[in-house]
């Protein structure tokens, strides 16, 4: 309770801050057609490599002549959208998976586990690697990718929470009451695995944006022309040291929107503790 | 006895703990002890009485602190505001503590050896082999089974009772001259605990060490310390010789405490010989598999071997045992919680359903549980008025109104105020809370009720009001209730007859009184001894009022 | 103890098969003939004969899987398409890069992230502690890639004290070597700083509430001595597990760090076999660095019991 008096400030702070990062990156996913200047695909060969506050390109032009904000918005866009995406596919696929292995054990568990263990053998980014080889490098490709990467991690926290909701007394006390798992299931285990499912996609959300920039970055993620973040820097690393703000802009792009996506996890993590609430 | 200040080992005068900015935890204490004297610091949770002991060493936890007109003198030197070297010679060295938590208070990661030898190797200057003798004479003085081998143990080897002697032993090596007991027997079992007290005031008594005693059992404290000190809500209400506040305490609090005192007195058990038995239970074997490795299984392990028993319509039998005894493991397999692995429980002449089966779910209707810890058993994210009317939901033809008129009524009867339908479970005191799950356990009116040690988590003044109520509701509805438990004291308050279970084993079956004045087996007269229930004499006095 | 070995040496093999028919099962997943794909476009039909056979493509999807497990165990991963070489000599080569790169990076990191975790713990809410969470948080934010190509734009093409590109072996010169290394190092160590401080920090705020804590208090000894002798090992276990993560995860991410600086790694290897759809050592290098991380992984978790000798048991 003191603990929690003393600390208020600083959460507040970090999470006001995560909030409007957050709601940034969301307004311009949403609104990036109608805020950004220009086509992000518009090339314009007079307006090649312009510095930023050139009178027009707010942030400059990249070796195309695009508008480089234009396309950071627009960036912004694609990131959010298939962050997004990816969260929902894993969270849905690791819920589904958990649940059934922490709550009827025995060798559905061990089935299902060996199998996310498996999974788990693979580093994230090194599994996701090897779906982009197989399936070639697009959006939808990178969604797949991805929330099969991260799916096993959903299915660690929510089996494990599941697990430790299972020994509860109240789960036991459901069952004499004459409840069926089902109903045992639905009212009981699910909303208190919420919780650490909520601080988990939050933190996911911000792998995610990294990953899908890494991989566009390497060339196997969102295909040129479309903007994204990741392959921004990819395409303007041969510029480096004509024009080091095609590879300082994107990457504080990033950078910006993961502090804020890490504050925010820190914050509903502190939220969420059961623990904070007492 | 107070007058004594630079005499006492240790002398506390007006002191005072605060949280900044909020409460006083401890408000004005005065307390002394003189050398190899004993005193006893009792009082409920959150009564102040472990922060008082911890500010004698300076060890409160943040943000709490001491106030500076506090005094705490240690043969006349002033402790508060000593420095954090002078504090650091003190500690260990010339007072020692021991902890409540025998599982948590020795580090995990070290071995028994190391961590006995770090006191002796900090405040004297002995070499590596004289270090390493003291601590296996001291290990052999407690009676601990091949004391060298112990010495390269990891606390997690032992159990709960060996690592509370391992503890005291470690702190006993340096000889202080005064011992800190933060209520070192609560986690332990009856049997243990007595052990572990009689071995505590053996090595202080060897000793000449002083001993400050901080426990919520005043019936346990009469039995070893002289002088005690009665704290609630920070303030010391009453002090003075144990016997005498025993018998005629003066505080209103006080007189609280000592009434919720676990005491025999005759009467109350209800003959029921001649009622027909509506759970029984036939040879019944429980056993749990062995852990799997992948190397095959391990040995299964046998919980409940060849019990026989029955309960009979609207009586209470009381299952007694210390833990591992197979008395939770008995009472859960009756609500269907735990298979059997052969034997039966029939339930009005039919076999017990297990799992979440049509006919299991049907017969829950009429079979329910309350469960020891009132933390575990209620789900936090549900409103308490939900909880209790939850079981009503699986009534077909129960409209919405009357199931809230039903849990209302239900609220009355446990003395739950209707406030409280809309709060969630950790805005409730633990007392409230296990009301709660009573009041889930009723609300269908069912005809057996397992309690499965639902009172050990609570204080005793709230423990007594627990009792009374699950006696009162037994004797308006009149079902049967099998009461598993450890503890006598509260047996004793609502048992009609006693079954005690030892390794498996019904070792003895009886009607209260019987098993109380005349217990035959050996281990039921153990246990008795050891529950140190009040003495005839207090009853005597205290009978009347 | 030896059982606790042996159980965990054993575990591993059901996930070390899965893994392996995953890879396995790449290649057959994509669409076409999997004899014609594993030689790449410019194969005679006499070839695709010739590897129809090897690969027993005309058997049951069993024998096939068993027939390239025993391939893999004997060593053989195949041929290069691109340049004909057997696959795993290019592996290893590279990886003995890849490896030096990434243990130096994780040992600095864990030398300095630990103790800055516990100190801030230490003294939580301090303006130490604040300060050291700050930068963890940021650090944690921080895309690999553009941190290096920050650290290179500095260093590399602005103070030019380091070689940009490239990479020499500490075999031919321990100096020159150094300063190849010496950039995309300090980057992976700033990238991995600030998830292991936060674990350090957490893992000891933890620890640093419990009773034995108290207790070591009570028995009069030092601040140091309690949290270096009761503090230190109980609050690095669940630290030591992440470090092995982490090890095994920058493997599978090698790949990043490697094409900023150019350097002929491992993971440079799988990036651009992908791109040259050149499926052996595609496979190859998904495979290998499987193995590797479910070693690692299995070696920090033989080594726990060191810092809580209760889970031997």
């Amino acid at each position: 309770m003191i603990a929690r008096a003393l600390k208020l400030p600083r959460r507040g702070v970090s999470a006001i801050l995560g909030v409007t990062i957050v709601g940034l990156l969301v307004l311009a996913a949403v609104f990036g057609p109608s805020i950004a200047p220009y086509d992000p695909l518009k090339l314009d060969f007079m307006a090649r490599l312009k510095g930023p506050g050139t009178p027009g390109h707010l942030l400059g032009t990249d070796e195309f002549g695009r508008d480089i904000l234009s396309r950071l918005t627009y960036g912004a866009r694609t990131s959010a959208w298939i962050a997004f995406a990816t969260v929902t596919f894993a969270i849905i696929l690791g819920m589904i998976v958990g649940i059934l292995a922490g709550f009827y054990r025995g060798w559905v568990d061990r089935l299902l586990m060996m199998i996310n263990d498996a999974l788990l053998a693979f580093p994230g980014l090194l599994l996701a690697l090897g779906i982009m080889a197989v399936t070639g490098a697009s959006r939808d490709a990178i969604v797949v990718a991805l929330g099969l990467a991260y799916a096993p991690a959903v299915v660690r926290v929510v089996r494990a929470s599941v697990m430790s909701i299972r020994q509860r007394e109240y789960i036991e006390a459901s069952f004499v009451m004459g409840n069926t798992e089902l109903v045992t299931m639905m009212r009981h285990v699910l909303p208190n695995c919420v919780a650490p499912v909520t601080v988990l996609a939050t933190t996911m959300f911000g792998w995610v944006i990294l990953s899908e920039s890494a991989l566009s970055f390497l060339g196997l993620g969102v295909p040129p022309p479309a903007p994204s973040w990741g392959n921004m820097l990819a395409s303007a690393r041969p510029f480096i040291t004509q024009a080091p703000y095609l590879i300082v802009l994107p990457g504080l792009f990033i950078a910006f929107t993961l502090l804020g996506i890490n504050m925010l996890g820190d914050a509903v993590r502190d939220w969420l503790d059961p623990k904070m609430q007492a | 006895m107070d007058n004594s200040a630079d005499s006492a080992v240790v002398a506390a005068r007006n002191l005072s703990v605060y949280v900044p900015g909020l409460n006083r935890v401890v408000d004005g204490l005065d307390f002394s002890i003189e050398p190899g004297g004993m005193l006893a610091l009792v009082g409920e949770s959150g009564s102040g009485k472990t922060m008082a002991a911890r500010a004698v060493l300076g060890l409160l936890p943040p943000p709490l602190k001491v106030t500076e007109d506090s005094s705490i003198r240690f043969h006349g030197h002033e402790l508060v505001g000593a420095t954090a070297d002078i504090l650091r010679k003190v500690r260990g060295r010339r007072i020692g503590m021991v902890f409540q938590e025998p599982m948590v208070s020795l580090n995990p990661s070290m071995t028994i050896g190391g961590q006995m030898a770090e006191g002796l190797k900090l405040h004297l200057k002995l070499s590596r082999g004289e270090i390493r003798d003291r601590c296996q004479a001291m290990l052999e003085r407690i009676k601990i089974r091949d004391p060298a081998r112990c010495l390269t143990a990891f606390p997690h080897e032992f159990s709960g009772g060996m690592r509370q002697r391992i503890m005291l032993a470690s702190v006993m090596l340096l000889k202080p001259e005064l011992l800190i007991a933060d209520e070192p027997t609560t986690a332990l079992d009856t049997l243990v605990q007595r052990d572990v007290l009689d071995l505590m005031r053996e090595l202080t008594r060897e000793n000449g060490t002083a001993v400050l005693l901080i426990s919520h059992d005043l019936g346990m404290v009469s039995h070893y310390v002289r002088d005690v000190v009665v704290m609630h809500k920070g303030r010391a209400v009453e002090r003075g010789r144990a016997t005498e506040v025993l018998s005629a305490p003066k505080h209103d609090y006080t007189r609280q405490l000592v009434d919720a005192l676990p005491r025999r007195s005759a009467g109350g058990a209800r003959s029921t010989t001649a009622r027909e038995p509506l759970v029984t239970i036939r040879d019944l074997v429980i056993e749990y598999p062995g852990r799997r490795t992948m190397f095959g299984k391990s040995e299964p392990k046998r919980a409940v071997d060849q019990v026989a028993l029955s309960v009979r319509q609207g009586e209470t039998l009381a299952l007694v045992g210390g833990s591992g005894s197979g008395k939770t493991t008995l009472g859960r397999s009756i609500v269907g919680l735990v298979g059997i692995t052969s034997g039966s429980i029939d339930f009005r002449g039919k076999p017990i359903e297990v799992g979440t089966g049509l006919l299991a779910r049907l017969q829950r209707r009429d079979i329910q549980i309350i469960f020891q810890d009132p933390y575990s058993s209620l789900d936090p994210r549900q409103r308490i008025g939900d909880i209790v009317g939850e079981p009503l939901k699986l009534e077909p033809d129960m409209t919405a109104a009357a199931r809230r008129e039903r849990v209302l009524e239900v609220f009355g009867e446990v003395g739950l105020d209707r406030d409280f339908l809309t709060r969630l479970p950790h805005q409730l005191s633990g007392g409230q809370r296990q009301r709660v799950a009573i009041a889930r356990a009723i609300v269908r009116r069912p005809a057996f009720l397992v309690a499965d040690e639902p009172v050990s988590a609570l204080d005793m003044t709230v423990q007594k009001q627990i009792l009374k109520l699950i006696r009162d509701l037994q004797e308006r509805y009149g079902f049967a209730c099998l009461f598993v438990s450890h503890d006598l004291g509260a047996v004793e308050q609502v048992a009609d007859r006693v079954a005690v279970m030892q390794d498996g084993k019904i070792v003895e079956v009886g009607e209260r009184d019987d098993i109380f004045d005349r217990p035959k087996h050996d281990y039921t007269r153990r246990l008795l001894d050891a529950a140190m229930l009040l003495d005839r004499k207090f009853d005597g006095a205290k009978g009347a009022a | 103890m030896m059982r606790f070995v042996l159980d965990r040496i054993v575990s591993a093999i059901p996930t070390l098969l899965i893994a392996s028919i995953a890879v396995f099962a790449m290649i057959r997943l994509i669409p076409g003939d999997p004899a014609s794909i594993m030689l790449g476009d410019l194969a005679t039909p006499d070839q695709v004969a010739a590897i129809r056979k090897e690969m027993g493509l005309d058997g049951s999807i069993a024998t096939q899987y068993l027939l390239w497990l025993t391939n893999i165990l004997s060593g053989d991963f195949g041929q290069s398409i691109g340049s004909g070489d057997p696959v795993l000599p290019l592996i290893l080569e590279r990886f003995t890069v890849s490896a030096t790169i990434v243990v130096a990076a994780v040992f600095l990191a864990a030398l300095i992230a630990v103790p800055a975790g516990m100190f801030a713990a230490w003294r939580q809410h301090s303006l130490g502690d604040v300060g050291v969470v700050a930068i963890s948080t940021l650090l944690l934010s921080i895309p690999s890639f553009w941190l290096g190509l920050m650290i290179l734009l500095l260093f590399g093409l602005w103070l030019k004290w380091f070689p940009i590109i490239g990479y020499v072996s500490f075999n031919e010169d321990f100096w020159t070597a150094l300063s190849y290394i010496f950039m995309p190092v300090l980057t992976l160590v700033l990238v991995e700083l600030g998830a292991i401080v936060r674990m350090a920090r957490a893992a000891t705020i933890e620890v640093a509430r419990l009773e034995y804590i108290t207790h070591a208090r009570a028995k009069g000894l030092s601040e140091n001595a309690v949290i270096w002798r009761h503090a230190f090992k109980n609050a690095f276990a669940p630290t030591w597990t992440l470090i092995g993560l982490i090890l095994g995860g920058l493997l599978g991410g090698i790949a990043v760090t490697e094409t900023v600086f150019t350097i002929p790694g491992l993971g440079r290897l799988l990036v651009d076999a992908i791109y040259a759809r050149d499926y052996p050592v595609v496979q190859g290098c998904i495979l290998f660095i499987s193995v590797i991380y479910v070693m690692v992984n299995l070696l920090v978790d033989l080594l726990y019991p060191i810092f809580d000798p209760r889970v031997a048991e």
